[in-house]
């Protein structure tokens, strides 16, 4: 039975042990940042995983590396959503919260369903524990207000896991560090987690240190028996397995690797040197650290000394015939802005990755948004059209980074990869790709059969995709330039007719892309009057919505956008087909404003939210039904 | 291969009488005396005058944005080794807006031969002071003198732990090609400053020392492992006084024999004397031009190249597909 702490309010009821079976549930863990909850999390989703589930995770976490231990300032919460089927995203609301400190309750407590199981380390309830979170009464609980039918479970998490190594030989600091896997034990037995799996994760990632790797095998072990043995008399959750997936093998993968992954598998693929520029910002960082850790498989990758230099070390390995990148957040990007433009006059091949954050300026660093679009369609002076892509799940960054690098690579042009801090950090289940399954790429290079002599603006009159000549080739020899050159010589020029016509061949080259990318789909039911229109990361939240309104009973379809700039070439016909057209982002109205300018005529309502969060599936049906 | 080979068709668009007309002829003079193929030849820039270069090279050429030179020519030399990477800029592009991957190019030391073209005032945005403009200047942005002090750029390059450092000269075409030739040469970020006039903005600004009548006396020709000897007769030299400072003496003078002559020696990695000499000016002192120093590091291009060969020649994972196969994974 649970422990009482010391300033505890509720227990629970000795009732009949009963078992829900459902199709999906949520589980938040969180506690200060240096509890280890993103491993806890990353732990228990990947077991599940294995175990069959679908899954969806959201790390959230704050701007300080280690904020005064034990303030509200300093939790760290990681949240996932496993089940059998339409896990789209991590959750709403939670079913069981891991709540390691009154700080951590607190935060969090506003993220759980009304019926939901929150298991608190008691041992961290202690009262000046409680002051540390601004509590002004000794009952948390009572003060939280949490509703009856919230159950709390209460076990002594330090005091258990000091036991469990008593014998360890380890110093004491060390021994409370592994608290986080005693909880996870008792999770792993709420849900039916056979430990073994979860143990196996622990050899990978405790490979070199055999010491720390027995220490967290015997807590989580002894957490687990500690649940199953004292009977504890809370529901515990069966799930089935996940029946929808195509068979194959999958892993779990956050959006950041997806990314760097997506642009190894497309250097490979088209035959170019993987080049990456690129300087470290919040929460774009881990495509630059993996790709450096990449060398095993060629990635080239500069550190470099400002942002600026990032995107223009980037532009010289291309002019060198690299297939390059530059990965950034917003505030990366704006700095990144005049030689974006170089790449678009220059027209050169290149991938600039912006993972959106909070803005604007330094704004909130850690947190989701979706507020650079505009941004990155429009964001430089002068007529400087480009390529817009976004993902669409941490997975789908694989596939769209590797888009991102075809598109450029095969029209010579700059193409910006929008994600976000939702899809970088959260992680969600990928098929493994071959790398011969992926579409072939065929850079734009100077065609064998090229007669003449070649310059700067040589290119195919058709698709007006410039012809790309990158220094060493013998023959080519060529000058590149930022101003603008003559249409046949590519010379400099500031010829009147010479420059309308150079800026229309630039704006056709990118619109032509429209029947080039894959066309709209509509996602739903057929038969529905209201289109959910949205795009990139949102996609799993829009999807959660058609779905359960379909449960509800309403009919809505969801058109969801991956290509932006250009539109695919269908978009106003699936569009006009619809009554009711509710954009939904998380900005003040971007992409909204943004269809409004392309397609003439549309009318849109909006749904918008900017708290630095993912939408909720609820925000989203409140609207559609209101 | 001759200078012609290097030349391409485009009309040179410099002010009739600028100094940057020799230094073309002298670019091209270097690259065919180095003799590296135009289509393994790159010449990037900045904006500017100086960055115009590019357009007249018949090799592989990119004018790019203001400031962004270095940065730019270290993604294509460290991308692709292979390349003889040339960086044209000025001390606007190099010093002010360009300043920090100039250092850092530097720091790095990055395979790449910059020409720096230090006329010490702004031209292509018609008259303005530059980093490099002495104190109390008078240009269109400073009526009443700059209140700025300037940057010496030989004491830049030393502090970013540069190494190589040369200085020439527009109006001496065989010491210009002299030091380019040098820099090509020599393995690592080098930077030959080009002391070049602007006939428009800033006409005569090194007169002391360009000036044919007083260049012997004035200017100082440093050559590796040759006693630091100079003046009309060659009778002047120079030696360090007991407070460690570079003075000027006379042959034949006060018992000075050429044995007491400094000796220079460019390859000394202590860049002590080289920050001494490249900081000389007159009236009291001679300018030195010509390579001060040239040591030898690794590149940085070489170490990228090294590094990923040897992760390479070690891995189990060498392609995409036994990346995949490599991770964590289950059968659904």
């Amino acid at each position: 039975m649970c422990r009482q702490g010391s300033g505890s309010g509720r227990d629970l009821k000795r009732t009949t042990m009963k078992e829900t079976s459902i199709e999906r549930v949520v589980v938040r863990f969180c506690g200060d940042s240096g509890d280890g909850m993103q491993l806890t999390g990353n732990l228990f989703s990947n077991l599940s995983a294995i175990l069959g589930d679908e899954i969806s995770t959201f790390p959230d976490f704050p701007a300080e590396i280690r904020a005064p231990q034990g303030t509200l300032g300093g939790v760290s919460g990681f949240q996932v959503q496993l089940g059998s089927s339409h896990v789209y995203t991590p959750g709403d609301y939670a079913d069981v919260l891991v709540a390691m400190n009154p700080a951590a309750l607190k935060t969090n407590v506003q993220f759980v369903k009304p019926d939901g199981l929150i298991v608190v380390d008691s041992d961290s309830f202690k009262e000046t524990d409680l002051k540390k979170a601004l509590f002004v009464t000794d009952n948390p609980f009572t003060e939280l207000g949490l509703p009856e039918t919230m159950q709390i479970l209460q076990i002594a998490l330090t005091q258990l896991t000091k036991d469990s190594l008593a014998d360890s030989g380890m110093d004491q600091k060390a021994i409370v560090r592994c608290k986080n896997m005693f909880a996870l034990g008792v999770v792993c037995w709420l849900f039916e987690r056979p430990i073994d799996k979860a143990i196996h994760f622990l050899c990978n990632k405790f490979a070199k240190k055999p010491d720390l790797l027995r220490a967290n095998a015997k807590v989580i072990t002894d957490g687990f028996n500690y649940a199953a043995n004292l009977h504890l008399n809370i529901n515990t959750f069966h799930i089935e397995r996940s029946a929808e997936l195509p068979h194959g093998m999958y892993t779990s993968i956050a959006g950041n690797k997806a990314t760097a992954w997506g642009l190894i598998a497309a250097a490979e693929k088209a035959g170019r040197q993987l080049f990456l520029g690129s300087y470290p910002i919040t929460p774009a960082t881990d495509i630059m650290q993996e790709l450096a850790a990449r060398k095993d498989v060629g990635a080239m990758v500069v550190q470099c000394e400002d942002e600026i230099s990032g995107v223009c070390t980037a532009l010289g390995a291309s002019f060198a015939g690299c297939l390059a990148v530059t990965s950034t957040s917003g505030p990366g990007l704006a700095l990144k802005s005049e030689a974006i433009g170089l790449g678009t006059i220059a027209e050169l091949p290149l991938v600039v990755v912006d993972v959106m954050r909070g803005g604007p300026s330094t704004g909130m660093p850690t947190k989701t948004e979706q507020t650079d679009l505009l941004q990155a369609i429009y964001g430089r002076n002068g007529e400087s059209p480009l390529v817009v892509v976004a993902a669409t799940s941490s997975a789908d960054c694989f596939q769209t980074a590797y888009m991102a690098a075809k598109i450029a690579l095969e029209n010579a042009t700059p193409v910006i990869m929008l994600s976000d801090t939702y899809l970088a950090n959260g992680t969600s289940l990928w098929k493994l790709p071959k790398l011969a399954d992926l579409p072939a790429i065929h850079p734009c290079y100077v065609p064998d059969n090229f007669e003449g002599k070649y310059n700067v603006a040589c290119r195919d009159e058709e698709s007006k995709v410039r012809y790309w000549a990158y220094a060493g080739q013998q023959g080519l020899e060529h000058r590149n330039i930022g101003l603008e050159r003559d249409y046949n010589t590519g010379s400099i020029s500031t010829n009147p007719a010479n420059h309308q016509r150079m800026v229309d061949a630039r704006r056709e080259k990118i619109a032509r892309i429209a029947h080039k990318i894959p066309q709209l789909q509509v996602e739903g039911d057929p038969t529905a009057d209201t289109l959910l229109v949205g795009w990139g990361s949102t996609r799993g939240h829009l999807l959660s919505a058609v779905h359960e309104l379909e449960q509800q009973g309403v009919k809505t379809a969801l058109a969801h956008f991956t290509y932006i700039s250009p539109l695919p070439a269908n978009t106003a016909d699936v569009l006009s087909r619809y009554k009711r057209i509710i954009v939904c982002e998380l900005n003040t109205g971007q992409f909204a404003s943004y269809l409004r300018s392309q397609i003439e005529g549309i009318c849109v309502e909006q749904v918008n939210k900017v708290e630095g969060q993912p939408f909720s599936v609820g925000d989203i049906i409140k609207h559609v039904l209101a | 291969m001759v200078a012609q080979d290097f030349k391409s068709d485009q009309y040179v668009r410099f002010c009739p009488g600028c100094g940057d007309h020799a230094i073309a002829a002298a670019l091209q003079k270097a690259m065919a005396e180095v003799g590296i193929p135009t289509h393994r030849t790159a010449v990037i820039s900045g904006i500017g005058c100086s960055s115009r270069m590019p357009h007249y090279m018949n090799t592989y050429g990119f004018n790019t944005i203001h400031g962004r030179g270095a940065a730019i020519a270290t993604g294509v030399k460290t991308s692709n080794p292979d390349l003889n990477v040339w960086l044209m800029t000025g001390d606007g592009d190099c010093l002010a807006i360009g300043g920090n991957h100039f250092i850092h190019c530097l720091r790095r030391n990055v395979d790449i031969n910059i020409v720096l073209f230090n006329n010490r005032i702004y031209g292509l945005t018609k008259g303005q002071y530059s980093p490099t403009s002495p104190k109390g200047f008078v240009s269109k942005s400073s009526p009443f003198g700059t209140v700025e002090r300037p940057f010496r750029p030989a004491e830049l390059v030393m502090g970013a732990r540069g190494t190589f450092f040369a200085r020439a000269l527009d109006a001496d075409v065989n010491l210009t090609v002299g030091c380019m030739v040098a820099a090509s040469n020599h393995k690592g970020a080098a930077v030959v400053e080009c002391l070049t006039n602007c006939v428009i903005f800033n006409n005569g600004a090194h007169n002391w020392i360009s000036d044919r009548q007083t260049r012997a006396d004035h200017t100082i020709l440093l050559e590796h492992g040759k006693p630091m000897i100079f003046g009309q007769n060659k009778d002047k030299g120079l030696v360090l006084d007991k407070n460690f400072n570079l003075q000027v003496v006379t042959i034949g003078e006060n018992g000075v024999s050429e044995a007491d002559i400094l000796v220079h020696d460019a390859h000394c990695q202590d860049d002590t004397l080289h920050r001494k000499l490249a900081l000389m000016e007159g009236p009291d002192m001679p300018t030195a031009l010509g390579v001060i120093r040239d040591v030898e590091e690794e590149t940085y291009d070489a170490a990228v190249a090294n590094q990923i060969a040897e992760v390479r020649a070690k891995a189990r994972i060498h392609n995409f597909d036994q990346l995949v196969e490599s991770c964590e994974k289950w059968e659904m």
